[in-house]
């Protein structure tokens, strides 16, 4: 593998030589295992393995969750509660794969948070953004068909508002809609084809996270200080940089056992607490709920979708709050051509900093209009949210990097590691 | 992308089979990819049109039967005088939508245009609202018609759209009267 040098694997037993020269899988692992990785990590670097965590947790349960679900408009319903109230452990089951999907959420929002943050975006690691970019699209993707699956009142109207979404798109929009719903409203068929993507695209994932390690296993870790790993040598990388295994594994292990405490006190205790009443009553065609509200890892995005009331010009107000919703991620997935300052890491960025905790703060603000009633002050609140969101990708990371006056940035990382915990003197 | 080390401008053989091969494997694609796509249309049983009959006989002014057709709720509406007035004396040039959306009736969205009958006693509508597809409130909104739960989106009495970020007016399915007390959709 390219990139910061390191100890490669030697087969050194017989069979091990066999093997290596046949399939090299315990070379892959070594070096996977193995990789040199910054040695100032800060806990905002354990994400990735709770999201990892999360992906098998969610396909393990979902795998035997399929065993007892019926996707069927007059069954699904009842399935469900069959899981709930028969199945040995399955309430356990569904609560965990419920709110495993709030967790993946968090941790996903964290470590995007985290990349922003850092810059972690920035040449070389554009890949590694684009392709998450990808993986928190299909997550989203993912999460939507599999509300849709216990066919309450949310489930049902959920899936209308957001395959409506497609309708918006002017001319060919009702047929994309019709195509995607089997019919002219959701129905079975529309049930029975979520059920099956929904269970296809975890997978596609799976694909994506590979891609994605291997993206930043090729470039390195990004780090807090932003600045790269020495690689002219492999005594210098290892001033900078500590073996995957055991040093991080075992970080990451001990954060993830942290989130599990509190994972599972909402999964035995409050496991409805995210969710919502109105889907405990079954789906019904002709009743829409009063307050429609996606969950809250949406709510976001839903509330840049409904900021928009008005026409601008030839888009009316509909389709241009589809657009303002995809473009809202859009200009996030170009955030590695849009930041134009030559600093990495927003430590060093004095004025960044400011603007990214507002950026935080709007996320927010955003998630709590996405929950409340488009009524009074929360359209225009959406409004001014949806705004800064845009334009800090748009206007504010471009022109900072000309205006702002960064400060020094450490000369490397075992320089800056060394400032913070000295060696010890023996 | 193939470039013959022949430098014949005509081309060669070897040119005209790349570009056979790849025309029968553009079109073997497109065949074998086409009914995986295609599959996912409305099947025949949903395709079927249907036409249903509703009995009105019951339906007192200023209330609503909803009844399901196509998948979709339907709301009759018998609107009473006051309703029929504030629907017509609004100035239809103020309308976001000038359209009837009216599938019997073609023209603007003037309220003679939208209702079943001349006296204007009778709207059917489809039940959904034009924005996201969610089912409209009767009996409420700023404009004493139909209130969108979903995104706020507010109808008039002719279920006209006033506010919010829908985009048209509520479509009007084909409709007849079989009798003074029947109605036929579709």
């Amino acid at each position: 593998m390219a990139g910061i040098p390191h100890d490669h694997y030697e087969p050194k037993t017989g069979f091990e030589k066999w093997l290596h020269t046949r399939l090299p899988v315990v070379a892959l692992m070594y070096d996977t295992l193995m990789l040199p990785t910054p040695k100032n990590l800060n806990w905002m670097w354990i994400w990735g393995i709770v999201l990892t965590f999360c992906l098998v947790l969610q396909i393990i349960t979902g795998i035997v969750l399929a065993m007892h679900y019926t996707p069927h408009v007059s069954m699904a319903f009842d399935s469900v509660e069959h899981i709930m109230r028969n199945v040995n452990g399955g309430w356990a089951l569904r609560y965990i794969h419920a709110n495993g999907a709030s967790l993946f959420f968090l941790a996903v929002y964290i470590h995007i948070f985290r990349g922003l943050y850092y810059g972690s975006y920035k040449a070389p690691r554009e890949i590694t953004w684009i392709i998450g970019m990808l993986i928190y699209l299909a997550m989203m993707a993912t999460g939507f068909l599999g509300y849709v699956l216990p066919w309450g009142q949310m489930s049902f109207w959920g899936a209308t508002v957001i395959t409506g979404l497609f309708g918006a798109i002017p001319g060919i929009g009702p047929i994309i809609q019709e195509w995607l719903l089997g019919g002219p409203a959701v129905d079975n068929a529309t049930l029975n084809r979520f059920f099956s993507l929904h269970y296809l695209i975890p997978f596609v994932i799976v694909g994506l996270v590979a891609v994605h390690i291997w993206a930043f296993h090729t470039t390195g870790n990004n780090n807090p200080t932003g600045v790269e790993v020495r690689r002219k040598s492999k005594a210098e990388a290892n001033k900078d940089t500590v073996p995957f295994w055991p040093y991080f594994v075992v970080k990451d292990l001990f954060a993830l056992v942290l989130i599990l405490v509190i994972f599972f006190v909402f999964v035995g205790f409050m496991p409805n607490y995210l969710g919502h009443p109105d889907n405990y009553v079954p789906a019904n065609p002709l009743v829409t709920p009063p307050h429609i509200v996606p969950e809250w890892y949406y709510l976001p995005f839903y509330a840049i979708l409904r900021a928009i009331t008005f026409d601008v010009l030839f888009l009316n107000a509909k389709f241009l709050g589809v657009l303002m919703m995809f473009g809202s991620i859009g200009v996030m997935a170009l955030v590695p051509w849009l930041d134009t300052s030559p600093v990495r890491s927003g430590r060093y960025r004095p004025a960044f900093k400011w603007f990214f905790l507002v950026l935080v703060i709007d996320f927010i603000v955003l998630m709590w209009c996405g929950s409340r009633p488009a009524e009074g002050l929360v359209p225009l609140i959406s409004l001014i949210g949806a705004i800064y969101w845009f334009g800090y990708f748009l206007v504010i990371l471009p022109v900072l990097g000309f205006v702002e006056k960064t400060n020094a940035v450490p000369e490397t990382i075992e320089a800056d590691f060394d400032a913070h915990y000295p060696p010890k003197k023996d | 992308m193939f470039v013959s080390t022949d430098s014949d401008p005509q081309g060669t053989r070897r040119d005209f089979l790349y570009v056979a091969t790849a025309a029968t494997g553009a079109v073997a694609g497109g065949a074998a990819v086409w009914p995986l796509i295609n599959q996912m249309n409305p099947s025949a049983d949903v395709t079927a049109l249907s036409s249903i009959e509703v009995d009105i006989s019951g339906i007192e002014p200023g209330t609503q039967l909803t009844v399901k057709f196509l998948g979709k709720p339907v709301f009759i509406r018998r609107r009473t005088d006051d309703e029929i007035k504030a629907a017509r004396d609004l100035d239809i040039s103020t309308l976001r939508d000038g359209e009837s959306r009216n599938a019997n009736i073609e023209g603007d969205a003037s309220d003679v245009n939208r209702a079943m009958d001349e006296t204007g006693e009778w709207l059917v509508m489809i039940g959904v609202c034009t924005h996201l597809g969610c089912v409209p409130l009767g009996d409420a909104g700023d404009f004493g018609g139909w209130f969108c739960p979903c995104h706020g989106s507010h109808y008039d009495t002719s279920g006209r759209i006033r506010k919010g970020p829908a985009p048209e007016n509520l479509a009007i399915p084909l409709t007849s009267f079989i009798d003074e007390n029947t109605i036929k959709l579709g």
